[in-house]
């Protein structure tokens, strides 16, 4: 692609997505990935599950990313979640104190991941959830989903995304299994499968 | 029976064919690969058969994917850009500068924001352990690079040209020369992995992934532009490759982006 003459707006036109292919692993997941709360935070929770292909069987080499907001529902714009040592060239990882929102995590070879964060707040009309991106081998072009979380029964009724679609909306609310842990699995294809979100 | 190129061209051909007859029809022009690409085998299983929901995002300004993880300088060091410089010796192959803007669909800069690379070494193979190409690796280099977009939207990577290496797709597959960028936008609905390809591979008509891009144009954008006065004297080739993020922002802020 030639320069892009960004005054032409006709010729500024999008970039292609491409597969992450199965390669990405020793450049994308980075350690303490997964552990988005700072240590000790009273309101930490666990989410984990599966990422599943068609015919239900895992997938060890997805890539899931996290987005969410605090507690009181403010959006972080903190960075420092993939902290490196400008001495060494090391990789620090976080500090464990600020919360930057963001985590992504590898599937293990048994096609599972977990992440701990923070239990997300509401903003806008929306219930609360943590905003999802899923990235795989074969897959050309990463998808997007949501987390909710159970629990508060009103503002899930009340949300507009989970009201559009209907009997589909348990694939987007994740299931209780106490102490604050949370499964969500993701199916990206067939029985049960995943709503998916296209943002425009 | 096992799947030769012939079969894998034919299929690639069919599937242009089908779409450039749409587009002639009024369909609409498609910047994106369809996750439904069968000529892509790992693609059957693994893309979703209920549309997208679309969400608009005019209707809720406070959406959590119009925020975008932040990264800053302490998420980097000062030669995470120049992969040939990660281990003691000096890598194996071909040196090459790539650089270019990351602009939204406004043609704005993007700026501040992390672009990671990865790629295969010059024999054409990856610093991954589940890789099972036998090109040999090389001690001093792994393939794996980052960077902060400047004030201007630009980036800058010092790497080593990869090679092209065999995949198990089909019979006698090969992937062209590429490397991977992952890059975040100032919305979590502007993220975009995709690969960066080199001009005039002659790979490029057999590899399904490259093709799964059915729109000529659209993948076109895929391939970098060999500028001369991006080579650096006595050291490396040059190579300009602008990016361009699909997806909504929440506002078009002048200041501060």
């Amino acid at each position: 692609m030639p320069k892009i003459d960004p005054r032409s707006p006709e010729h500024v036109l999008p970039t292609p997505s491409h597969t992450v292919g199965p390669f990405y692993g020793h450049a994308l997941p980075f350690r303490g990935g997964e552990d988005v709360a700072p240590l000790g935070h009273p309101d930490t929770i666990t989410v984990h599950g599966y990422v599943l292909d068609g015919e239900g069987n895992p997938l060890p080499d997805a890539l899931v990313e996290l987005w969410g907001p605090r507690p009181d529902g403010t959006v972080p714009q903190t960075g420092g979640s993939i902290r490196r040592d400008p001495a060494t060239g090391g990789y620090l990882g976080r500090n464990g104190v600020e919360f930057t929102g963001w985590g992504r995590i590898q599937t293990d070879p048994d096609g599972h991941w977990y992440a701990r964060t923070l239990r997300p707040g509401a903003r806008g009309q929306s219930a609360p959830y943590l905003s999802v991106c899923v990235f795989a081998r074969g897959l050309l072009h990463h998808l997007f989903t949501r987390i909710y979380l159970p629990g508060d029964d009103t503002a899930l009724a009340a949300d507009p995304l989970l009201t559009r679609v209907g009997d589909r909306r348990d694939t987007l609310i994740a299931g209780d299994e106490g102490r604050g842990t949370h499964r969500f699995d993701i199916r990206l294809q067939g029985e049960g499968e995943t709503v998916f979100l296209e943002y425009r | 029976m096992t799947l030769t190129q012939q079969d894998i061209d034919q299929e690639i051909a069919a599937r242009h064919a089908a779409y450039e007859k749409g587009v002639a029809d009024g369909a609409p022009v498609e910047h994106h690969p369809r996750r439904d690409y069968p000529p892509y085998r790992s693609s059957v299983l693994r893309h979703p058969q209920q549309p997208l929901v679309a969400i608009d995002t005019a209707q809720d300004p406070e959406l959590v994917e119009l925020h975008s993880p932040a990264f800053g300088e302490r998420d980097i060091t000062e030669i995470d850009n120049d992969l040939t410089r990660h281990h003691r010796g000096e890598p194996v192959g071909e040196r090459i500068t790539v650089t270019g803007r990351l602009l939204d669909r406004a043609g704005r800069p993007v700026r501040g924001q992390l672009i990671e690379i990865w790629q295969a070494n010059s024999a054409g193979r990856y610093a991954h352990h589940r890789e099972q190409h036998d090109a040999p690796l090389d001690p001093n280099f792994t393939g794996a690079g980052r960077t902060l977009t400047d004030a201007e939207g630009r980036y800058h990577f010092t790497t080593i040209q990869p090679g092209p290496y065999p995949w198990r797709n089909h019979l006698n597959a090969w992937r062209p020369a590429h490397i991977h960028f992952s890059v975040f936008g100032a919305a979590f609905t502007q993220r975009l992995v995709t690969q960066m390809y080199f001009p005039n591979d002659p790979l490029f008509r057999y590899d399904p992934i490259l093709q799964s891009v059915t729109d000529d144009a659209a993948r076109q954008r895929l391939v970098a532009t060999y500028d001369h006065s991006l080579s650096v004297p006595e050291f490396s080739l040059g190579y300009h490759w602008d990016i361009v993020l699909d997806g909504p922002a929440a506002t078009w802020i002048e200041e501060g982006r």
